[in-house]
């Protein structure tokens, strides 16, 4: 029987409203409310005091770019990131090669990720076949698989028609549908938001009305299927308040918002810098003000980083040609408590339910609690570390990240994923999974 | 004060005294070009590409011309003879004409920000000759440039751009420039290819051709480019024409003394009335023979030659 004392940390846990200085106790994979002065006695001890003890970190929008763009990513360089990150679970796009549109992509991703992993991934398989739009993949043998949601990525779904039929048919399966919400004849050619720094940098427009209208449309779809929809790295103001007015009706929509979108505006763009470059685009300060409010009052659920590693030699071109996305994983934690601790005065629990058990709560995973019986998984951190990102010098395989070379503040000292340690110390821990 | 910029990428960049600067430099090299023998010394061993990776005739004829005349030896490389047509990035292709030794990139491309990227990439001055929707600055000097020989001093001029704005550098280059020159500027078109957003950098816009060309004493029309739009920003050229072609009658709206000008390729009887194109009024050819000595200036100035030491005596050779 294997033990782990955590000592003297605070102990945040928003699903058991714990929110105080304590310990915390692991054995066999679980937490346990106490240990048996013998358990005490041979329990690997954790001196946590000044440290933050709270749910490993839960992430459900992530790119592992596995199968097919292993020189990005693969599962096992993904999940280290993710494990120095504090995240404990995460959940990545089928937008690979191939796309995950069939049980047998799904199997691969599962394969891999037992193989491979240190921390726990969950796939999702495609809504359309080929991610084209045009006919509904096997969405039932997607979820057999282990698809844990279903989306078509970045190619969102077009035709409110299939749409429609998706919506019905992911019920069946009480599937949730995520979708990146972007009304694609609205943005032919678009690289950043659309606006004023747009019209003086001579680069073409990304409306933030193209997601606006699949906003509204999903609501809609939302609310006459009955289907859940996630929407997903909101950027745009006015559909904070689409969603805020939906909620408000009982509509069956999530919603999550972004690092980036949370602390950039476009006025980074300014150098053609392409690691602000990412889809949807930063936009301006009342956007990024509204995404804040939206998770302050709940209206957005979660904190998604939309982890998308992309090669220094595929993002060191002309900004119309670079790819989009940049990572987040390493990151994300350090970010938020910076956006919204220290400048949005958020509570820090609040910080924590946004990427713990609202995340799982989304899509229903068991995950995000510090309970007895729950699987021990936990971030430890220290809120006020400073520290400098070096994104060349961390897990992910791609160093794309637009806080390269910045200091942050707050930094993940320890995660433990099932009862294991699987990185302190700066260190991913010696893998004998 | 010297001039110290080995780069010219944008004129949003640049001072207004560097702006006066370049000015007082194209204007010396202009008496040059009036000699019979035209040819300077200046840049006498100095090698500048032109890396072309977009369609150009004019520009990159005068950028051709004006290193040329300053004795430089140009090698012109354009999109489907470079290495960029077989897959090589932009950065190799730079850095293997780095290599070559080359002493100057002139560079036109489609993607806005290009000339940024490739000078903090390279050692050697790189010269934006047109980067997509971004800017244009030798067309934004070699204008000013020409609106300052007819009209003088700019501050307070009423200056009208009309047309496409949307997708045009000249435009961008130009309102940058005659804002710093204290000119009033003011963007005329239809409002898909006008957006308001224009505003920002300290224009007016208007959407009403009549009152934004009473007694304006600059008008600049842009071409309307077809290659570049989706069928949605106007209905057709015939409408366009009809509601803000340029033609006799909405000329007499303007000042009297004004001038006409229109960077080229023109679209005659589409943004401008034949007639006016080639009217007395009418400077566009004038734009062209400036802009090599506005070019000559240009690469002078960024290969290391300063504004008060321009050798404007005959080729000794």
């Amino acid at each position: 029987m294997s033990s782990i004392w955590i000592r003297n940390a605070r102990v945040i846990d928003p699903a058991a409203r714990r929110n105080a200085v304590g310990d915390v106790f692991i054995t066999d994979g679980k937490f346990v409310p106490s240990l048996s002065a013998a358990a005490r006695a041979s329990a690997r001890q954790i001196a946590a005091k000044g440290l933050v003890a709270c749910p490993g970190l839960v992430d459900i929008h992530v790119h592992f770019r596995e199968p097919g763009q292993t020189h990005k990513e693969t599962i096992a360089t993904g999940s280290r990131a993710a494990a120095a990150g504090g995240f404990t679970t995460v959940v990545c796009m089928p937008n690979t090669s191939p796309v995950a549109d069939t049980a047998g992509t799904i199997q691969f991703i599962n394969d891999a990720t037992r193989r491979d992993a240190v921390v726990k991934v969950l796939p999702t398989g495609c809504i359309t076949v080929g991610q084209k739009g045009q006919a509904l993949a096997p969405i039932g043998s997607l979820k057999r698989a282990g698809a844990v949601a279903i989306t078509d990525d970045g190619d969102c779904v077009q035709s409110n028609e299939l749409m429609r039929r998706a919506c019905e048919y992911a019920k069946m399966f009480d599937l949730p549908i995520m979708d990146h919400c972007q009304d694609a004849s609205l943005t032919q050619g678009a690289v950043m938001n659309e606006g004023s720094v747009s019209t003086r940098l001579g680069l073409r427009g990304w409306p933030r009305a193209a997601e606006d209208i699949i906003v509204a449309r999903d609501v809609i779809l939302s609310e006459y299927t009955g289907a859940h929809i996630h929407l997903q790295h909101i950027s745009s103001k006015y559909s904070v308040g689409i969603i805020r007015r939906a909620k408000a009706r009982g509509v069956r929509i999530t919603a999550e918002a972004t690092p980036h979108h949370l602390a950039f505006t476009d006025d980074a763009l300014g150098t053609y810098d392409t690691n602000f470059k990412m889809n949807p685009p930063l936009r301006t300060v009342s956007d990024r003000r509204a995404i804040i409010a939206g998770l302050r009052d709940g209206t957005l659920d979660c904190i998604s980083t939309d982890h998308a590693p992309h090669t220094d030699y595929e993002k060191d071109k002309e900004f119309d040609y670079a790819p989009n996305g940049i990572l987040g994983l390493e990151t994300a934690l350090a970010v938020a408590l910076d956006v919204l601790v220290r400048q949005g005065k958020f509570k820090l629990a609040q910080v924590v339910d946004l990427m713990t058990r609202q995340p799982a709560r989304i899509l229903g995973l068991p995950a995000g609690t510090l309970s007895a019986g729950a699987a021990a998984d936990l971030c430890l951190f220290d809120p006020r570390e400073k520290w400098r990102y070096n994104a060349k010098a961390g897990f992910s395989k791609s160093s794309n990240s637009p806080w390269h070379g910045q200091e942050l503040t707050g930094r993940v000292k320890t995660t433990i994923v099932d009862g294991r340690i699987v990185f302190a110390d700066g260190q991913i821990a010696a893998n004998d999974r | 004060m010297p001039w110290n910029r080995r780069h010219l990428i944008t004129l949003e960049e640049l001072s207004l005294a560097e702006i006066e600067q370049i000015h007082a430099t194209a204007a010396a090299f202009k008496r040059t070009l009036s000699r019979s023998v035209k040819k300077v010394p200046a840049l006498r061993g100095k090698t500048i590409v032109n890396l072309f990776l977009e369609p150009s005739t004019r520009t990159r004829m005068a950028f051709d011309m004006a290193a040329k005349r300053l004795s430089a030896d140009v090698i012109s490389l354009d999109g489907t003879s470079s290495s960029t047509s077989k897959g090589e990035t932009l950065r190799d292709t730079a850095q293997n004409i780095q290599a070559l030794q080359a002493d100057m990139i002139i560079i036109r491309h489609a993607a806005a920000g290009s000339p940024l990227y490739l000078s903090r990439i390279l050692d050697i001055p790189v010269i934006n000759a047109g980067d997509g929707a971004h800017e244009h600055p030798t067309q934004g000097l070699l204008d000013t440039f020409t609106m300052k020989e007819h009209l003088g001093r700019l501050k307070g001029r009423k200056v009208v751009i009309l047309g496409d704005i949307l997708f045009s550098r000249v435009a961008r280059s130009n309102i940058h420039a005659l804002t710093k020159m204290g000119a009033a500027v003011t963007l005329v078109g239809p409002s898909t290819l006008v957006p308001h957003w224009f505003i920002d950098l300290g224009v007016k816009v208007s959407h009403d051709l009549k009152s934004a060309l009473a007694d304006a004493e600059v008008v600049m029309l842009l071409r309307i480019q077809h290659e570049r739009q989706a069928s949605s920003h106007f209905p057709s050229l015939g409408e366009y024409t009809s509601m803000f072609g340029l033609n006799k009658t909405r000329a007499s709206w303007l000042n009297p003394k004004a001038i006409i000008m229109h960077p080229g390729p023109i679209n005659r009887g589409v943004e401008i009335d034949s007639e006016l194109a080639d009217g007395e009024r009418s400077v566009i050819l004038e734009q062209v023979t400036n802009g090599i000595a506005v070019r000559m200036a240009v690469l002078y100035l960024c290969l290391g030659g300063q504004p008060e030491n321009v050798y404007a005596g005959p080729d000794p050779g």
